[in-house]
């Protein structure tokens, strides 16, 4: 019985560490994609082309913008998938001059947007009201701006209270403040140019909330940004392909090792078989007696490999994924682990208890 | 009994005794050889006798009690056992009358070894329905009665010879079965163990238990109330074992 407990250890044991590893990268993975920020991002759409090719944009070029009403971005919620949206944040985009140069400008709410960009850095503290401004790190260097200086827009007075530090995207050469101020300036009053929305990846379809979103804005171009996990995510389907195609084997060997213990064991247990028999034991008794032992061994070699493979699986993720962290025990796991084991010691069992249950009880108990 | 196997057919109204052992024989096959362990055997057993069956070994005295016990089909003639014809029940039916009708006391105790001794006898109330806490009254009844009480909570390897005997004597009557069937019952004793053994078969035997009882010892054949000996496959009543 040992044995047999072992035997389904094992099998359950190296089930559970594959299934949680694999889970454990694939958390790794979306927790990563989520912390890029946006993955969703929501543009006017527009009959005109994209003047611009890898970073380079045509100048000289006037093309005509197009905005939607700030009261709709509320109606992004009300999608069927709401439950998968994190952070929406919208923001108004528009030229101005400043300091006899021209500059974009960027209104934004900045309580979601630096939520959003959390791997923006910057010198000074953020904007916390609508008079102060971030400003982009190649524009504080073309405009000679620190921390602490006021700026003139339009009119307006601004205090530049932080400076972005270098992020090597298009944030370096802009200027950043207050969405309702920069709407007044840019003379876009309850207007936004452009929407990220943040999807909370882990298992949301995120083709189904852009298409979601599609409908409710008809005006609007929506556009997904998995691409840039999508190779990751697709290792680790095909580990978890793997993963499936190492557990059906282990099933199939964990059978045939339960098979093997209880043809074993009942071999062993004629004397005891012919015993019940003897004593008013019928065959269905003997089955009974059988498979309950299977069933109870099922139970405890499955909890004991869904404990085992999860320890096992703790203390192996640091040395498969550097980054990837535990995910924690998964009750679902757990529950198909100990059905599984039970399953399997019951399928197993049952040609043994059958052959126990027809043995004769004359030849099983040769002592009478 | 009679209604719980279900049979109609298997009973013999006409009958007179407890058992009525009717022609039997039984043949082995030993290769291409037809061994005739049993030749013919006729005999009866009333309601409350103690009836000793001796012989030497391979006499066919043990093949004889597993007929007796409905565990071995006999090749010939028939067994009634209160005007019941066994072996025209089916297999289960014989399970439910060796249930209900009659306790075996095996050879060499064949006690469950990971059972302690309240366990191994409580285990054929397992299929009768009673309640637990009936069945561990019952047990424990039939544990004082046989003198252990107090070591209900041993395993057999913890016990003595004479005290595996005695649990093994438990477990066959705590169902309190009309027969009971005793296989050498003081094959592996001393001689003083076995004659408190035998004192104590006797003494169900006085309460109205009947006991068939097979035996290569003549001091055991003592305390039975008639001998049949069996020799080369063949019964000689009213054995005189002095």
């Amino acid at each position: 019985m040992i044995f047999l407990v072992l035997g389904l250890f094992i099998g359950i044991a190296t089930i559970v560490t594959l299934m949680s590893i694999t889970e454990s990268m694939s958390h790794d993975i979306e927790d990563r994609l989520d912390q890029y920020g946006a993955n969703i991002i929501m543009v006017p759409r527009s009959d005109n082309l994209t003047l611009s090719y890898g970073g380079i944009t045509m100048g000289g070029v006037n093309y005509q913008t197009v905005e939607f009403a700030e009261s709709r971005i509320p109606d992004i919620r009300t999608i069927e998938f709401n439950k998968n949206l994190g952070l929406v944040a919208p923001k108004v985009l528009g030229a101005a001059r400043v300091m006899d140069k021209d500059v974009l400008l960027m209104g934004v709410e900045f309580e979601t947007e630096l939520q959003l960009k959390n791997w923006w850095h910057f010198e000074g503290a953020p904007p916390s009201t609508a008079n102060e401004l971030l400003i982009g790190s190649q524009t504080a260097t073309t405009l000679k701006l620190a921390v602490g200086d006021t700026l003139a827009i339009a009119g307006d007075d601004f205090i530049v209270t932080a400076i972005l530090k270098p992020t090597g995207s298009s944030e370096d050469g802009i200027i950043i403040g207050d969405l309702h101020a920069f709407q007044k300036i840019l003379g876009k009053e309850g207007k936004v140019s452009m929407v990220e929305i943040q999807a909370f990846c882990r298992d949301c379809p995120i083709t189904e909330l852009v298409l979601q979103i599609g409908e409710k804005f008809p005006e609007a171009k929506v556009t997904g940004l998995r691409q840039a996990m999508m190779s990751k995510m697709q290792t680790v389907e095909m580990f978890k392909t793997f993963s499936y195609g190492i557990a059906v084997l282990v099933i199939f060997i964990g059978s045939l090792l339960v098979f093997v213990t209880m043809m074993g064991s009942v071999n062993e247990r004629t004397r005891e078989i012919g015993i019940f028999r003897a004593i008013g034991f019928r065959r269905g008794h003997v089955m009974q007696i059988i498979l309950l032992e299977a069933m109870v061994v099922g139970l405890v070699g499955g909890l004991l490999g869904y404990l085992g493979g999860n320890t096992i699986a703790w203390a192996a993720l640091p040395l498969v994924v550097k980054s990837a962290s535990f995910v924690g025990f998964n009750y679902n796991l757990g529950g198909i682990s100990l059905l599984l084991a039970v399953a399997l010691s019951l399928i197993a069992s049952l040609y043994p208890a059958q052959k126990a249950s027809k043995l004769d009880p004359s030849e099983a108990l040769r002592a009478l | 009994m009679k209604n719980n196997t279900t049979n109609k057919e298997a009973v013999e109204p006409t009958v007179q005794h407890l058992i009525e052992i009717q022609s039997i024989g039984k043949d082995y096959q030993s290769g291409e050889a037809t061994v005739e362990a049993i030749k013919q055997m006729d005999f009866y057993i009333d309601d409350g006798e103690f009836v000793s069956i001796m012989g030497q070994s391979g006499s066919g005295k043990s093949t004889l009690l597993s007929i007796l016990g409905g565990l071995n089909h006999p090749t010939r003639g028939r067994i009634l056992l209160d005007s019941l014809d066994v072996y025209r029940l089916t297999s289960e039916q014989r399970a439910d009358l060796r249930s209900e009708y009659i306790g075996v006391i095996f050879q060499s105790f064949q006690l469950i070894p990971y059972l302690t001794v309240l366990e191994n006898v409580k285990l054929p109330m397992a299929i009768t329905g009673r309640k637990a806490r009936q069945q561990d009254n019952m047990a424990r009844d039939v544990l004082a009665r046989v003198g252990l009480a107090n070591k209900a909570d041993r395993l057999p390897d913890q016990l003595s010879g004479g005290e595996q005997e005695r649990v093994a004597i438990a477990r066959a009557i705590v169902n309190r079965p009309p027969i009971l069937l005793a296989d050498e019952p003081t094959g592996s004793l001393d001689s003083k163990t076995a004659e408190e053994i035998m004192n104590l078969l006797q003494e169900l035997n006085r309460e109205g238990q009947t006991i068939i009882m097979v035996t290569h010892n003549p001091e055991a054949c003592k305390y039975a109330s008639r001998t049949i000996l069996v020799k080369d496959g063949s019964c000689f009543e009213n054995y005189n074992y002095e």
